[in-house]
């Protein structure tokens, strides 16, 4: 059994292809920007069994083939429910299908590593560079997020970066250029993702009846998104900037 | 041997009348990409800015002008030009572009009515003369009609019928004018006719030997009309331009003989390719050159213009002609059917710009180039234009030279027919079977007496012995309709150039078709999975119904519960349709396609069990009901793709609107999706899929302000429309139908 936030049928945002993507629930960051504060806590998510959603994955599985996709698992953070996802991952492998991970990076251990071996990509997020601003944002430290990335590189895993423009927050030109440097030592990184902030989650927040601190913060202009992409670009091929 | 055929391959196409035979052992094919295309000339660019100008008139006026006198014919308007010093590609149906011709043979009300509609008053001896001295199709119908027949229709449990316009769904193998000339089309149906010197002259005989007759007198008619416009084409095409321009010649021709609903081209872009590549090798023709003269036919093939009631436009909004071109494909032995003139006549949508016509349909087969796929993928995310349909599914039954008519009907080109039937409103039908065969919103009699339901709560079992009663009475009602308005169409309005261009002995289907599936499946869905009461009016008739919204497994969710109720609902009613006899023995076949037609189908039919209001538009064709199909886009085709074409062999029509955002965040990842989506769809057996890629806002500001939209297309049930030409009313149901915005 899984604890589910959602199920997307099929994505083209989370990994290559067309993807069914499946929102985990339960978190361990508390990301101020965050777009689905609903998928925070474990208890709230829809328990599910492995068996359906292997029946639900499979439904698309032409569309997958064809377009070159697979099945993502995001969140929320999917590594909160290990024995879940690599359950998952062994069921989807029988089927030959491309599996990737979004995650934060914050939780690695052993169980960790032994999905791994199941992915095909992993997309990680890496919300700031600056070890303070990365604890004041998402409430958490960023060294594990680091040394998950180190182990991908070890180990040789597809990786995405994913890193959200949020002017004010994470827009500070030296931690950019930092975090493009240290990208740049790893050759098992096809592709850094530059996504802006947006405040299509903000409803959700006061749904919920948090604080929600970004309330008055803008959407990066094109200016910025632009500035960002070339920091990122200066030591980086493969630096995509969404719309 | 013919030196119009030098450097030709010579096979069974020259003893006998087999175009396809003809491209198989001549065509080229091409895999590679776009990047061989030219532009527009400077010619082709003058050319239609002209037509920009004329059609804004038009737009403005309703119709540019229109004949109030003379019956079109082959022979009857022209020669007219837009530009005669700078045309490659010649003809128009009356004597001035875009001025509409009068057809009385199908009805002279009709031809009354529409040109009243728009100021026009038609000539009192032509009125007379089709009132006094010569009958027509329409009136033929209506003194057949049972009293049964009229009821269906006036309350539209069957509506669309063509019993007041002309049928179209016949596709002229117009290459034929090109490959052979007409002199040798002359012999062959002459040589046709005698063969029909039979000991015992019985109707079928007689039949045949008049309409070749008549047939005969077309094709003499559509040399004197080319004459007219100073070009011999009693001898076949010597090069491309002729090729084109016979081409045209014998659409043209039909077109001005027939003003059928759909008037769809076939299948000509691979065909003109080897006229095209034969004079690029010759180095008399550049790429330039040829994709002016690709440019300048599809001016043309824009610039078809019927004149049509008002209520007709309330079933085919937009003024659609259907000039259906079937591009790529893949050939029995395997080579996809691809040549660069696919890429040409798509290309033109840059050249000239989006528009809705020529309704260009993308044969879909795996096996077709990746290149080729990428390229069409493009374009429909530029340009909205395309539709596509799957070639892999059709192939078995059709072969590999078969067309498009109108939206999704295939058939063998020159080969095979049909006598088209509109639709019966199946989702009224499953009213009639509550109500004991009353019509909800009327309250009169329409099908045979039986007991109504009685139940508060409506129960799935007695529903659908009741519903299974009502569909046996409809398909045979339906079927009876059909025969005679087309024993009266082939007797008063028969086709005879387009028939001319077809082979002596074809098959024809009687093409039906259904509307409102989705609301049935739901419907029924919402009986058996959920809780549905049943609210009735004084007169202990059921008209509205209670249920929970989304207590249901709704159709278009790639949920089974549902999904299977409507693929049942299929199989069910078109064999009950395979029972009853045809006239000319007509394979009965079926589609699922409304056309705009879901909005009046809607309006003509009260509230239904799944929770739709009375007057509220279907959802067109096979998709989805707005709102309902929550999973996502690739669900929705999924449901879609379950439909059995086994059992809707005329075509499964689903239109799908994305936002570009949802397929990919650049050109490069929209293009692989929406490829993978394609192959996806098709190869899960789904068979028609317009394509629309824009955000909701750019509708929304066009229905403001069309004046900064002229050539805004987009694909709505089968076929393309500017969006501004659309009622308003028409316009809102676009808008409010599903935008994908997650893929």
């Amino acid at each position: 059994m899984a604890k589910i936030h959602s199920i997307e049928t099929c994505g083209t945002v989370d990994g290559p292809g067309i993807r069914f993507v499946v929102f985990t629930q339960g978190c361990p960051l508390r990301c101020k920007y965050c777009h689905n504060p609903d998928t925070w806590i474990m208890k709230d998510g829809k328990d599910t069994s492995i068996d359906h959603l292997v029946e639900e994955a499979l439904k698309y599985k032409s569309y997958m083939n064809y377009s070159g996709g697979g099945v993502t698992v995001t969140g929320g953070e999917p590594l909160l429910q290990l024995d879940f996802v690599k359950e998952f991952f062994i069921r989807l492998k029988k089927h030959g299908i491309h599996t990737a991970i979004d995650t934060s990076g914050y939780i690695f251990n052993d169980k960790v590593k032994e999905i791994l071996d199941l992915t095909d990509l992993v997309l990680l997020d890496i919300k700031h560079f600056d070890p303070e601003k990365y604890k004041n944002l998402t409430g958490v430290e960023l060294a594990p997020t680091l040394k998950f990335l180190d182990y991908l590189r070890e180990k040789d895993i597809h990786t995405w970066i994913r890193y959200v423009l949020v002017p004010n927050l994470t827009d500070q030109e030296d931690a950019i250029s930092g975090l493009s440097k240290h990208l740049s030592n790893y050759p098992n990184i096809d592709r850094i993702e530059l996504l802006p902030f947006h405040q299509m989650g903000g409803y959700k927040w006061k749904e919920l009846g948090l604080d929600y601190s970004l309330k008055n913060t803008p959407e990066p202009s094109s200016a910025q998104m632009q500035g960002a992409y070339d920091l990122l670009k200066a030591h980086n091929d493969h630096v995509i900037m969404n719309e | 041997m013919n030196s119009a055929w030098n450097d030709f391959n010579k096979g069974s196409w020259t003893t006998s009348i087999n175009v396809r035979d003809f491209i198989l052992r001549n065509f080229t094919p091409y895999k590679g990409d776009d990047s061989f295309l030219a532009s527009a000339t400077e010619d082709t660019t003058k050319l239609w800015k002209q037509v920009s100008k004329l059609m804004l008139e038009e737009r403005d006026k309703g119709i540019l002008d229109a004949e109030t006198k003379v019956p079109s014919s082959i022979v009857s308007h022209g020669p007219g030009y837009l530009d005669k010093s700078i045309e490659k590609i010649v003809g128009f149906q009356t004597d001035a572009p875009l001025k509409r011709g009068i057809m009385p043979f199908g009805g002279i009300r009709v031809v009354e009515n529409a040109l009243d509609s728009y100021g026009y008053q038609l000539d009192p001896n032509t009125k007379e003369i089709f009132t006094k001295y010569r009958k027509t199709h329409n009136d033929g119908v209506f003194d057949a009609y049972t009293e049964d027949m009229r009821n269906a229709r006036r309350t539209g449990v069957i509506t669309g019928l063509p019993d007041a316009y002309g049928r179209g769904r016949i596709i002229g193998d117009y290459r034929r004018v090109a490959l052979y000339g007409v002199d040798r089309l002359i012999e062959e149906k002459t040589a046709s006719k005698k063969q029909l010197e039979m000991d015992y002259m019985e109707e079928n005989v007689i039949i045949l030997r008049e309409e070749l007759s008549e047939q005969i007198k077309a094709l003499k008619e559509l040399k004197q009309m080319a004459e007219s416009y100073g070009y011999d084409v009693s001898l076949p095409a010597t090069n491309a331009q002729e090729a084109i321009q016979w081409t045209y010649f014998g659409y043209l021709a039909a077109i001005k003989e027939q003003d059928g609903a759909a008037m769809s081209l076939g299948r000509v872009s691979t065909f003109l390719d080897i006229y095209i590549q034969r004079d690029l090798d010759l180095g008399i023709l550049t790429e330039t050159d040829a994709q002016e003269l690709v440019d300048h036919f599809v001016i043309k093939l824009r610039m078809v213009r019927f004149l049509r009631t008002p209520s007709y436009n309330d079933l085919f909004s937009g003024d659609p002609t259907w000039v259906t071109e079937s591009i790529g494909g893949v050939a029995i032995d395997g080579r996809p059917l691809v040549t660069k003139t696919s890429y040409r006549v798509l290309h033109t949508l840059y050249t000239l710009g989006p528009a809705p016509e020529p309704n260009l349909t993308v044969l879909w087969s795996e096996q077709l180039p990746d290149a080729f796929k990428r390229f069409v993928a493009k374009v429909s995310i530029d340009t909205s234009s395309i539709q596509y349909e799957n070639d892999d599914l059709m192939r078995p039954t059709y072969g590999d030279d078969y067309g498009i008519a109108c939206c999704v009907s295939a058939m063998p080109i020159g080969k095979q027919m049909q006598f088209f039937g509109a639709r019966a409103n199946l989702a009224k039908a499953l009213l009639y079977a509550i109500n004991g065969g009353v019509d909800e919103k009327n309250g009169t009699q329409v099908a045979p007496m039986f007991a109504p339901i009685t139940a508060d709560v409506l129960d799935y079992d007695e529903v659908m012995a009741k519903f299974d009663q009502i569909l046996d009475w409809l398909s045979q009602l339906y079927i009876n309709t059909l025969n005679i308005i087309h024993y009266m169409h082939d007797k008063y309005a028969y086709e005879k150039l387009q028939m001319a261009l077809h082979d002596r002995d074809v098959l024809r289907t009687s093409a039906c078709g259904i509307a409102g599936l989705s609301v049935v499946a739901d419907s029924l869905s919402a009986i058996k999975h959920s809780t549905v009461k049943v609210i009735r009016n004084e007169a202990g008739l059921a008209v509205d119904y209670e249920v929970e919204p989304n207590s249901y497994p709704a159709y278009g969710n790639n949920d089974d519960n549902v999904d299977l109720i409507a693929t049942d609902i299929v199989k069910l009613f078109m064999n009950k349709l395979r029972k009853h006899k045809t006239y000319r023995d007509s394979v009965p076949t079926m589609s699922i396609l409304t056309i705009t037609s879901n909005v009046v189908y809607g309006k003509k039919t009260g509230s239904t069990p799944d929770g739709r209001k009375a007057g509220d538009p279907f959802a067109p064709g096979a998709n989805p009901m707005h709102g309902r199909d929550l999973n996502g886009a690739i669900a929705s085709m999924a449901s879609v793709a379950k439909i059995p074409f086994e059992h809707a062999e005329d075509g499964i029509s689903y239109t799908f609107s994305i936002v570009p955002k949802a397929l990919g965040k650049d050109m490069d990842m929209r293009v692989t999706n929406l490829v993978g989506m394609l192959d996806g769809y098709f190869h899960d057996g789904g068979h028609h899929i317009n394509v629309n890629v824009f955000d909701k806002e750019t509708l929304i500001d066009a229905m403001d302000h069309p004046e900064q939209y002229p050539q805004l297309t987009i694909r709505v049930s089968g076929y393309a429309v500017n969006f501004v030409k659309l009622t308003r009313e028409q316009q809102l149901d676009v808008i409010n139908r599903t935008f994908h915005e997650r893929a």
